[in-house]
């Protein structure tokens, strides 16, 4: 039987992935747990965010990162600003030696959702300043148009707000996204188990990014493998092309030579 | 003098450099970032460059995140 799961890479910014799950690293319950998620799902990118040092913990994450293959993807979580999105970015660069960001800009902690006019006034500058952009955005296929005519690399939907776990609140406007996107749709945000990792690639997203549904799982390695298999047959069921949704029942055993007579 | 570390305030010898502060501050060098009152000081310039009195400097580096 062909094995049609590790020959569907993709590409963002003309570097391919062979797995389609990129995972946030945030809500870890320790370096130990983390180590095993980023192992069982995996994963070849995984995010970071760039906080102030503290010597007691300093390199493991990025050590566990490495360890594991993935590649490290800085984010720009806890930016309410363009010019803080913009120097954050900045500083991940010169931090990890990366030109690829995530770029996170929040509107308000209540919602943690993305504020559109800041986000594409720090992607413009960011991408005219080198970067390889990933925004996190709304579900709004207007906004994600806007994102990839500026330059982004990807766009990233949120399914549902940060941390939520509500799973895809608006699948109509991924559909959206996805059809008229020529760059990766990654779903961000919202994920909760792995049916709503399956749902994100029938809808025909590139890839999905998920972190809380892992890290703050029972067992983190667990979901993280479910995740892993969840993205895997999403894709699989997308490419094999579903079924049209019918109103009433069809038969699926013939009626020719069936016995029992009208 | 007197500089603001990473939100705490430090007292240094004067014409300590960024180098000498992040030795000082950071476990190893690797991974990391300092911007000097908003300023990004690229790791080329930490040997050359002072810092001064009340400077606001950020030592930062990557942390888990999604």
């Amino acid at each position: 039987m062909t094995d049609h799961t590790n020959a569907d890479p993709f590409t963002i910014a003309g570097q391919g992935f062979d797995s389609r799950l990129i995972l946030g690293t945030g809500g870890v319950a320790s370096m130990d747990a983390l180590r095993a998620a980023l192992k069982t799902s995996g994963t070849q990118l995984a995010t970071v965010a760039l906080r102030r040092v503290s010597p007691a913990t300093q390199g493991s994450l990025l050590d566990i990162i490495r360890e594991s293959g993935a590649q490290v993807l800085p984010n720009t979580a806890g930016c309410f600003t363009s010019a803080e999105a913009i120097l954050t970015a900045r500083l991940a660069r010169e931090a990890l030696g990366t030109s690829w960001v995530k770029l996170e800009v929040i509107g308000d902690e209540r919602t943690l959702l993305p504020d559109p006019v800041e986000l594409l006034d720090a992607a413009e500058t960011l991408i005219d300043d080198g970067f390889t952009v990933l925004p996190y955005t709304n579900d709004d296929p207007i906004l994600a148009a806007r994102l990839e005519g500026l330059g982004c690399a990807a766009v990233m939907p949120l399914g549902a707000p940060i941390g939520t776990g509500l799973g895809i609140r608006n699948p109509h406007n991924i559909e959206l996204i996805v059809d008229r996107a020529e760059v990766p749709v990654i779903l961000d945000a919202g994920i909760g188990t792995a049916s709503d990792a399956a749902l994100a690639m029938e809808l025909g997203c590139s890839a999905v990014l998920l972190a809380t549904a892992v890290t703050r799982a029972t067992d983190p390695a667990a979901m993280a493998e479910a995740m892993r298999w969840g993205v895997i047959a999403g894709r699989l069921a997308r490419r094999a092309g579903r079924i049209p949704k019918r109103y009433h029942a069809q038969a699926s055993s013939g009626q020719a030579d069936l016995w029992i007579e009208d | 003098m007197q500089i603001v570390v990473n939100g705490a305030p430090t007292e240094l010898a004067d014409a300590t450099t960024v180098d000498q502060l992040v030795s000082n501050v950071a476990k190893r060098p690797q991974g990391i970032a300092v911007a000097v009152n908003r300023s990004i000081i690229p790791r080329s310039q930490w040997r050359d460059t002072q810092l001064r009195d009340h400077d606001q400097v950020e030592v930062l580096t990557a942390a888990p995140g999604g």
